[in-house]
């Protein structure tokens, strides 16, 4: 595995107060440079906590993060030059216009007037807000404004980007373009780390996934390997009369080629199995006999990765 | 990594945030003038123009007795420096108190700035220089103010330079880290009660438009507002610009100030760093 840049060990964040809440739960976490590194799962599964430790805004209860060698509890201020962030919530700077909000966080890191003015007009151009740098950030869109906090974050040459739910609240035009913003970076050499809760977007854009629930990491693994991990390419639900003959049926649907899994779901039996032809068509038939009155075929999905593993859905 | 490299970081990321708040400043230049010279302007006007010409208006003022008694000079000469330290003061708690509650509120537009090469006090302690800059530049607008309104001319007189410059600029800090103690602690939603609250209050208890040496006749009121920051503004401009005035020790002036900065900014930054960080 190349280089790690970001090093997460024995993470820990309980949050004070009456009822003390253990957001983050003995995180370890290593994301190779030069990925895009996703953190999937639930509302409350401790992903916000997680990154803001991770970009000096909270304080850990246990453990360590570094970034780049940078411990970022004990040099904060440093570890910052490697950190870019664009948090939940819009955090632009509404007095100063879009030029200004780049040019200016130019200058927080140390670049002189011409180079944060070159730097804001290549951002500008490469983010297609060239004809709005005028604007003020009250005057975007939700997807220009989104935009324009990727721009600011990456201005002073970060070497980890992180994104908390990007693409929470954009249209799905504006996400895909977000999505192609994001890829884009890799050709920069910038590292991403994202959290989502949509397994449409952890699967399309990371390289590597960790599937993150009330503040402990259930698995880590490349988004093709997650979804090998159910054991099977395709997956029949099979909706049967009655319950008698399923223990029954599910024995005759192992025997079958090509089936890899057999379980019980509600109401049925779920087959799991290697796509071949003729396959559907065998344990149609083989079912047929039982009782079936419904069948209906998907392939793995992160979701279904997600519900092996808690029992629950992603997203309730 | 070197120390000469983290301050040339640390100052370039302070200087960059002075540039941007210089910006924002400079677009609202007419808006900030007038919130500047108004309430020094109508105090001027009432009480040293429009009342000396109403019939038995010297009566209405209690203190312009006073003020005669003192050296004379009029009422003008007693409202001078406490009408700078009350603009200096307003330009703590508009420059930063005001514009921290909306930068805590839900859009927590203070981030990118939070997020930059700098400890977090040092980003806190940008917010009271640059407040400070604005207090100064409020103060000195009642000086021509002082000059034209009044009908009776002022009877202003630098003793000491030194003493002038280090209490306008220990009183405009005091004010800056006020503003940040504030804007901390109060949340977003009830920034506005802090007028009623706190700045009328100890606007009135601040020696602004009276000596504290007249409050000697009322004396758990002048021990009382001793506890009142303004007052040392009040009375150390008084010292520097109306020494025949009587005023407090200058030494105590300059010690209490110096006490308030300490105490203030170190409270304001606790403050700012428990709202930044979680
Ligand atoms: N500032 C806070 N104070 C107290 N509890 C918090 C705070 N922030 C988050 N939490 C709690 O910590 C848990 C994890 O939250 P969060 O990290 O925001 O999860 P996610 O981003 O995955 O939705 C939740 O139960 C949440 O209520
Ligand atoms: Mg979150």
């Amino acid at each position: 595995m190349s280089e790690t840049i970001v090093a997460i060990t024995g993470l820990r964040k309980v949050y004070g107060g009456k009822n003390p809440v253990t957001a983050v739960d003995g995180i370890d976490l290593r994301v190779p440079a030069g990925t895009i590194y996703g953190l999937l799962g639930p509302n409350g599964a401790g992903k916000t906590t997680t990154i803001s430790i991770a970009t000096t805004r909270a304080i850990p209860t246990a453990g360590s993060v570094r970034i780049a060698g940078v411990d970022v509890v004990a040099q904060p201020a440093l570890a910052r030059q490697s950190i870019g962030v664009v948090p939940q919530y819009n955090t632009l700077d509404r007095s100063c216009t879009v030029a200004e909000n780049i040019y200016f966080h130019c200058r927080y890191f140390g670049m002189n007037k011409g180079e944060a003015e070159g730097r804001t007009a290549r951002l500008l151009e490469q983010f297609r807000l060239s004809d709005r740098a005028k604007a003020y950030p009250q005057a975007l869109s939700g997807g220009l404004a989104q935009r324009l906090q990727i721009a600011r974050a990456i201005a002073h040459k970060p070497k980890v980007l992180f994104l908390d739910e990007p693409s929470a609240g954009l249209d799905p035009q504006s996400r895909i373009a977000m999505w192609d913003a994001v890829q884009a970076l890799r050709g920069e050499g910038i590292t991403v780390v994202l959290t989502t809760h949509y397994m449409e977007e952890a699967d399309e854009l990371c390289d590597r996934l960790a599937i993150i629930d009330h503040g402990k990491i259930l698995i880590e693994d490349t988004p093709a390997a997650l979804k090998a991990s159910v054991g099977g390419d395709k997956i029949y639900d099979l909706r049967m009369r009655d319950a008698d003959a399923r223990e029954k049926l599910e024995e005759r649907l192992r025997a079958v080629e090509g089936v890899t899994g057999v379980e019980a779901i509600p109401g049925g039996i779920r087959v799991l199995a290697r796509a071949q032809d003729g396959l559907l068509a065998r344990v149609v038939m083989t079912a047929n006999e039982c009782g079936l009155q419904d069948v209906t075929t998907t392939e793995p999905s992160l979701e279904t990765v997600f519900i092996r593993m808690t029992g629950r859905e992603l997203r309730e | 990594m070197k120390s000469e490299q983290r301050w040339g970081i640390y100052s370039r990321a302070f200087l960059g945030l002075m540039r941007r708040d210089l910006r924002v400043l400079s677009r609202e230049l007419v808006p900030f003038l007038v919130r500047v010279a108004m309430n020094p302007l109508l105090f001027l006007f009432v009480f040293t123009y429009v009342m000396p010409h109403m019939s038995g208006g010297a009566k209405m003022s209690p203190v312009a007795g006073m003020a005669a008694a003192g050296g004379g000079g009029g009422f003008g000469t007693v409202l001078l420096p406490g009408l700078m330290a009350v603009a200096i003061m307003f330009s703590g708690i508009a420059a930063v108190a005001l514009p921290l509650a909306q930068e805590f509120g839900i859009t927590r537009e203070i981030d990118d700035r939070v997020m930059c090469p700098l400890p977090i006090a040092a980003v806190a302690m940008e917010k009271i220089v640059f407040s400070a800059i604005q207090s100064v530049i409020a103060a000195a607008l009642v000086f021509p103010l002082a000059y034209y309104v009044p009908s009776t001319p002022v009877l202003a007189h630098v003793s000491s330079w030194w003493l002038l410059i280090a209490v306008l600029v220990l009183a405009s800090l005091v004010a800056g880290a006020l503003g940040l103690t504030i804007g901390t602690s109060v949340q977003p939603k009830q920034i506005g009660l802090i007028f009623g609250v706190v700045v009328v209050p100890i606007t009135f208890l601040g020696c602004v438009y009276y000596p504290w040496a007249a409050l000697g006749h009322i004396r758990w009121l002048q021990w009382g507002v001793l506890v009142n920051p303004i007052v040392y503004m009040s009375e150390g401009l008084r010292a520097a610009l109306t020494p025949s005035m009587g005023h407090m020790p200058e030494a105590l002036i300059l010690a209490m100030l110096v006490f308030f900065l300490v105490l203030l900014t170190w409270v304001g930054m606790k403050g700012f760093a428990r709202r930044v960080l979680s």
